[in-house]
């Protein structure tokens, strides 16, 4: 039992990752109706920015500091850059055009960075807390913790400030808010550019898991789009349920299902995608649309 | 089957039938006074009939070149036909039918190791595993057609995203069947004594007439009733079906012959390379092919021929500046194509030649 409990708590480890970027994917999907191939290579790179200034001297906390700046700030850009003059295309421009920039940013980091990987520094103590015959490490208590706080700010920021009233006026028809006022381009832009500072968070939590490489995303990009599909693509709250749900269920496939073992684990993602889709494609939280031709 | 080679039959008549009256009219305009010279002949008729005129070059040269070039420029020309016939199959699902894929280098690996244990485990002669490794393909695309038809859009993408990034480890998985990582090595096909000809050069000839056979195939198809569904479902979903046109029916379809083709292409890679491994087929390859078709140009018949030559050569040329370059150009091309030119290189060739024309008839 505490062998079932201790995977139980090493699944929540992994799944509150998948939840930080499935909650960038669902931030850019509820403003911009997109859903952003290249949020887990942003996070990447992200990555590589704390490290490069953690690697000129800085302090942790000051890099990190640094980096969810110059990751908001990058995510503003790419939506005026890169997305603005695409908007109201039809979804298959979209995809293929973030499905560009994936390609895009992974390389870049691969020329600046090289493809070699680099270790990055974990901010949480080694070591673990036992309670009950279940050890749960420091680490994984400080990311669930790190999730559970971005979580806490967003719905802060959402509910009870009057640029989050706006962006929820944006996310529910933009014509209807450009009417009375809000300025509906720059809103977009801050939703890009708070996604990128979220997904940058998720990546700083994954490289000491993962080490620092270009592709060390990739993964994790096909479980956080599992979470959200499950959580539903509206729903922030659901991306987090839906992260813990995908997460504890890799986990326990992996140690429990002898077919799933460690290797074919990237499976279950798969499997809860094409679930999901076929039985409740609007996801657990999500709203149903009703689509009109 | 037979109702689209009827059809076909008859777009092609006709099409004949329309370009009749153009050479009538030709040595009609010299009798009316016109400089009648041989050359202005020539060029009327060059002018009128260039696409006949510049594909039989083409493919005369496409004969000509194996034997002009080292083997491995003949190589990677094979290599730029194999990919064509994937994007041949990339193109029809996504230029025509307007679905997307980001997992056809799944039905590329899945039909170059269909091959690859045909010829491994029961000694299959190599020219049978084509229909069977485009058939298997084929029965795999009808069936994840199914749950795709529900999909649309992102949601499509998603799927076939981690069908491409779950067969690497599947592959690996089931070591008895598949080799495992280290993967299967072939013979490759040795040239018939008859021809005379090198083995990377009957190779060549083997993906080129496949490569024909594809297109030939494709323009068929395109062109039946089938090719006009397709059309309308992509662009305009509820129009085609108030139109009588089955949705279901014609996506699961474009899904499965789009399977096909990345299947046969698949196989023609395992006869030209002799060797399948997982990490041949990673996830990349079902980037990279969808990459290509949108540089080469999505909805045009010769988008895939630049598209594959597109895939071949700018990774190879571009690689000496840096290992990460071929991506850095691959990605800023997307978007860029996307911005400035949605069809592609082979919309940019055909405005550029629609412009020649111009110019040499005003002469």
């Amino acid at each position: 039992m505490a062998g079932f409990a201790q995977q139980v708590v090493e699944g929540m480890g992994a799944g509150a990752i998948y939840a930080g970027l499935a909650l960038a994917l669902v931030l850019i999907h509820r403003f911009t109706g997109i859903v952003n191939f290249a949020q887990g290579e942003l996070a990447m790179f992200s990555t590589y920015v704390a490290w490069q200034f953690m690697d000129a001297g800085l302090p942790f906390w000051a890099a990190l500091a640094i980096t969810l700046t110059v990751s908001f700030t990058g995510g503003m850009l790419i939506e005026r850059v890169v997305i603005r003059p695409v908007e109201g295309a039809p979804e298959l421009t979209m995809v293929i055009v973030t499905v560009g920039l994936f390609i895009f940013v992974n390389a870049a980091a691969g020329w600046i960075w090289s493809f070699l990987i680099k270790d990055f520094p974990n901010p949480f103590p080694d070591g673990a807390l036992r309670a009950g015959g279940v050890a749960v490490g420091y680490p994984t208590l400080g990311i669930l913790a790190v999730v559970g706080l971005v979580m806490g700010l967003l719905y802060l920021l959402f509910r009870h400030t009057g640029i989050g009233l706006g962006m929820r006026a944006v996310a529910a028809d933009p014509d209807s808010a450009r009417l009375v006022g809000i300025r509906v381009g720059r809103t977009l832009a801050l939703g890009w550019g708070l996604a990128a500072t979220v997904g940058a968070v998720s990546g700083v939590l994954v490289a000491p898991l993962l080490f620092l490489e270009p592709n060390m995303m990739g993964g994790v990009l096909i479980y956080a789009f599992a979470a959200a599909t499950l959580g539903g693509f509206d729903s922030p709250a659901g991306a987090v349920v839906g992260g813990l749900v995908v997460g504890v269920a890799e986990t326990l496939a992996g140690a429990y299902v002898d077919v799933v073992g460690s290797d074919l684990k990237i499976g279950v993602p798969l499997v809860i995608i094409l679930v999901v889709l076929l039985l409740r494609p609007q996801g657990l939280f999500g709203r149903a649309t009703v689509e009109r031709a | 089957m037979s109702e689209t080679a009827n059809t076909a039959n008859t777009a092609s008549t006709a099409n004949e039938a329309a370009a009749e009256p153009a050479e009538v009219q030709a040595p009609g305009r010299d009798a009316s006074g016109e400089p009648g010279s041989w050359g202005a002949r020539l060029r009327d008729a060059a002018v009128e009939r260039w696409r006949p005129i510049a594909l039989a070059a083409l493919l005369l040269a496409a004969c000509y070149a194996p034997f002009q070039l080292v083997p491995f420029r003949v190589f990677q020309l094979t290599m730029v036909l194999v990919y064509a016939v994937a994007l041949l199959g990339l193109n029809l699902l996504v230029g025509h039918a307007g679905q997307i894929s980001l997992g056809h280098g799944a039905f590329f690996a899945v039909g170059a190791y269909a091959a690859a244990l045909m010829l491994d485990r029961w000694d299959v002669p190599y020219l049978l595993t084509l229909p069977v490794a485009a058939a298997v393909a084929f029965v795999l695309g009808l069936g994840l057609g199914v749950p795709a038809v529900r999909l649309h859009g992102l949601y499509l993408a998603l799927v076939t995203l981690s069908i491409a990034v779950f067969l690497v480890p599947l592959l690996k998985r089931f070591e008895s069947v598949t080799g495992g990582s280290m993967g299967l090595t072939l013979t490759k096909p040795a040239p018939p004594a008859w021809t005379g000809l090198a083995e990377d050069q009957w190779l060549y000839f083997l993906a080129l007439a496949v490569a024909v056979a594809a297109f030939l195939l494709a323009r068929n198809l395109l062109r039946s009733r089938v090719g006009r569904a397709l059309h309308a479902v992509r662009d305009n979903e509820a129009a085609a079906e108030v139109m009588g046109v089955r949705l279901p029916f014609y996506k699961t379809l474009a899904f499965a012959w789009s399977a096909m083709f990345a299947g046969a292409a698949g196989c023609v890679y395992t006869w030209v390379i002799g060797f399948v491994s997982p990490d041949s087929f990673p996830v990349t390859l079902s980037i990279t092919l969808l990459a290509g078709i949108v540089v080469g140009g999505l909805g045009s018949l010769s988008g895939p021929l630049l598209g594959g030559l597109f895939v071949m050569f700018v990774p190879s040329w571009s690689q000496d500046i840096n290992k990460a370059a071929p991506g850095v150009i691959f990605g800023l091309l997307i978007i860029a194509v996307m911005y400035v030119a949605p069809t592609g290189l082979a919309g940019l060739a055909g405005r550029a030649a629609g412009r020649i024309r111009r110019t040499l008839r005003r002469e």
